[in-house]
């Protein structure tokens, strides 16, 4: 049998169920492997193996009881940018040092109810701001594959923990493919759920009409597993609607015939490196070979996606980092100040890092008197330029294929002095969260330099079914769920 | 104010303007760093002038519903205690802040 770390969340939940190991002995296996591997990647923040294994004993008790829960004893990780009742949540930022958590987030509390055990919390680009995980305050995570490139971002540290196997599964949050890219660089599983699926109570905004949270896994069965528990309404947050989740699981099948996959030509104009190209294009080879139908579809405003996002997605962020002003949470300056504005701002200036400094300055502008209508108002209706396309597109097939990057992981410090290079990288994942759509990120193969490269699956609202089952039966039929990082200890190697 | 806000080439980003209004003090440096950055950036955001979006009306959010509803009953918020526990400074069950009349 493969060591208990390194089976699926689904397989470690069968052998919960079957005693064959408990809660206690999970986490107490997957601490000695964090232990032994993350100062090297660095992809925790935080890892409180006591409270975790109070959980996890707990949890034991109540299967002893005849007590179940899909999750009843999985140990997750979780991005720093969710509220756990009584932890911290530092959002990768200095300015929430020291906070602490009153309420469990809504989908927190949906996973608690699961029976779900909570492991330890992982590094972000502040305030989920970033693609490489470096706008951290507290430290750089290293991809598992090559410790001179970055995890992706903004959920760098939850993938780079899934990839390295310091964990069966993690939660991210994805904004603008915050748990897309991440996933495709360090060749994991990510989920971004349809707008709407998810509660975003207690997840501290960056952008509200784009935040989703999702599951970054193994492989995707585990994704469809956690994604049904985590998904459905919430009183406390209005937009995460009240529609019947499906039992995702049931939807996997290992064929696809009938499916028909879009490929929008726009995506597929060589803008691509050689090799993402070519790895993305074989896997629509295996699709089809499933019996998938390839049709070519339009997107017509894609080359639009990226200022829209920006514009947008910093305009939302500088008003909901308005919050931070140094009253109700989070740090205050230390110096002498004569007046709130001066308090405010002194204590802004010391609280956030350049990259959030830069998008609130950005959404400000855009918002600004005489700016509004020729930046925020204008990329509001391409935003429906581009959901219209997408509606269009999704007339004439199931799901959408396309690369998730253009390239894969980029080495450590390269976005550090151009951030509009940065920017460019996400043209594959804004435009999904521009329209509100589902989008999945599968492994899809490697680069000659030993990268992994990811598939994305991009479904209509609310079609998480369709893309799973696509992704499943693509998974299946490859064996890149099986690769390992060399971090990954070779005695590891030797099973599953 | 108002003329920093137009001054200089048309539509130009005025960082130290801008970050007032945001109450964000930054230092020297960083007005220079994010004014080079920040041109570049909202030099590419003019690519969304190119189409005609008269006739198109803007999307705030993304979800095909127009309002939720729910029962208008009394409910527990939070509490007191935990509200404050987060604040950097508090007074007799209060925030506190500077104070802003003299």
């Amino acid at each position: 049998m493969a060591a208990l770390t390194e089976l699926t969340a689904v397989e470690l939940l069968e052998q919960l169920r079957r005693r064959a190991c408990s809660s206690e002995e999970a986490v107490k296996a997957m601490g000695a492997v964090i232990r032994r591997r993350d100062p090297a990647i660095k992809g925790y923040l935080e890892v409180d193996e006591e409270a975790a294994l109070d959980q996890a004993r707990s949890a034991d008790a109540a299967r002893a009881r005849g007590e179940s829960g899909s999750l009843l004893g999985l140990p997750l990780a979780f991005k720093d940018v969710l509220n756990l009742a009584g932890q911290p949540c530092t959002c990768g930022s200095r300015i929430l040092a020291g906070y602490r958590a009153p309420t469990d987030a809504g989908a927190i509390a949906r996973l608690r109810r699961e029976g779900a055990v909570f492991l330890g919390r992982t590094n972000m680009d502040e305030f989920a701001m970033g693609s490489s995980t470096e706008n951290s305050a507290y430290q750089v995570t290293h991809n598992p594959w090559n410790p001179d490139r970055v995890p992706g971002g903004s959920s760098g540290g939850s993938a780079a923990v899934v990839a390295a196997g310091e964990a069966w599964a993690a939660l991210g949050t994805d904004t603008g493919g915050s748990i897309r890219q991440p996933a495709a660089f360090c060749g994991c599983v990510g989920m971004k759920p349809s707008y709407g699926r998810v509660s975003r109570s207690g997840l501290v905004a960056y952008a509200s009409s784009l935040d989703q949270i999702g599951p970054m896994t193994r492989d995707v069965r585990d994704a469809a597993l956690l994604l049904k528990a985590l998904a459905g309404p919430d009183p406390m947050d209005s937009t995460a609607l009240d529609l019947p989740v499906p039992d995702y699981m049931a939807a996997l099948a290992t064929e696809l015939k009938g499916m028909r996959i879009g490929l929008p030509k726009e995506y597929f104009v060589g803008g691509s490196d050689a090799d993402v190209e070519r790895a993305v294009q074989e896997a629509i080879a295996v699709c089809r070979k499933l019996g998938a139908e390839a049709v070519e579809v339009s997107l017509p405003h894609t080359h639009l996606a990226v200022p829209t996002y920006y514009i947008i997605a910093t305009a939302e962020a500088s008003a909901n980092l308005a919050r931070f002003d140094g009253v109700r949470y989070g740090t205050r300056t230390k110096a002498d100040v004569h007046d709130p504005i001066e308090m405010y701002a002194k204590t802004r200036a010391e609280g956030f890092g350049a990259e959030v400094k830069r998008r609130i300055i950005l959404g400000t502008y855009v918002l600004s008197s005489g700016y509004h209508d020729a930046y925020y108002l204008r990329a509001q209706k391409i935003r429906s330029l581009i959901r219209d396309d997408f509606d269009r597109a999704f007339g004439t097939c199931d799901v959408i294929m396309a690369p998730v990057t253009p390239t894969a992981a980029f080495a450590l410090g390269a976005a550090a002095t151009d951030p509009l290079q940065m920017y460019l990288g996400d043209i594959f994942t804004v435009p999904v969260n521009l329209a509100g759509l589902c989008g999945l990120s599968v492994p899809c193969g490697m680069t000659t330099d030993r990268l992994p490269v990811g598939l994305q699956i991009i479904g209509p609202a609310f079609g998480e079914e369709q893309v799973f089952r696509a992704g499943y039966a693509y998974e299946q039929a490859t064996q890149w769920r099986h690769q390992r990082p060399p971090i990954a200890d070779r005695t590891d190697l030797q099973q599953g | 104010m108002a003329d920093s806000k137009t001054g200089g080439a048309a539509d130009a980003i005025d960082v130290a303007y801008v970050a007032r209004l945001a109450r964000l003090q930054l230092s020297t440096e960083e007005i220079e760093t994010f004014q080079r950055q920040l041109n570049s950036i909202v030099d590419y955001f003019k690519a969304i002038r190119e189409v005609d979006v008269d006739t198109v009306q803007p999307m705030a959010h993304a979800v095909r519903v127009q309002n939720i509803f729910r029962a208008d009953e009394v409910r527990p918020g939070l509490d007191r205690e935990l509200a404050l526990a987060n604040a950097p400074v508090h007074l007799d069950d209060q925030f506190s802040v500077p104070k802003i009349v003299e």
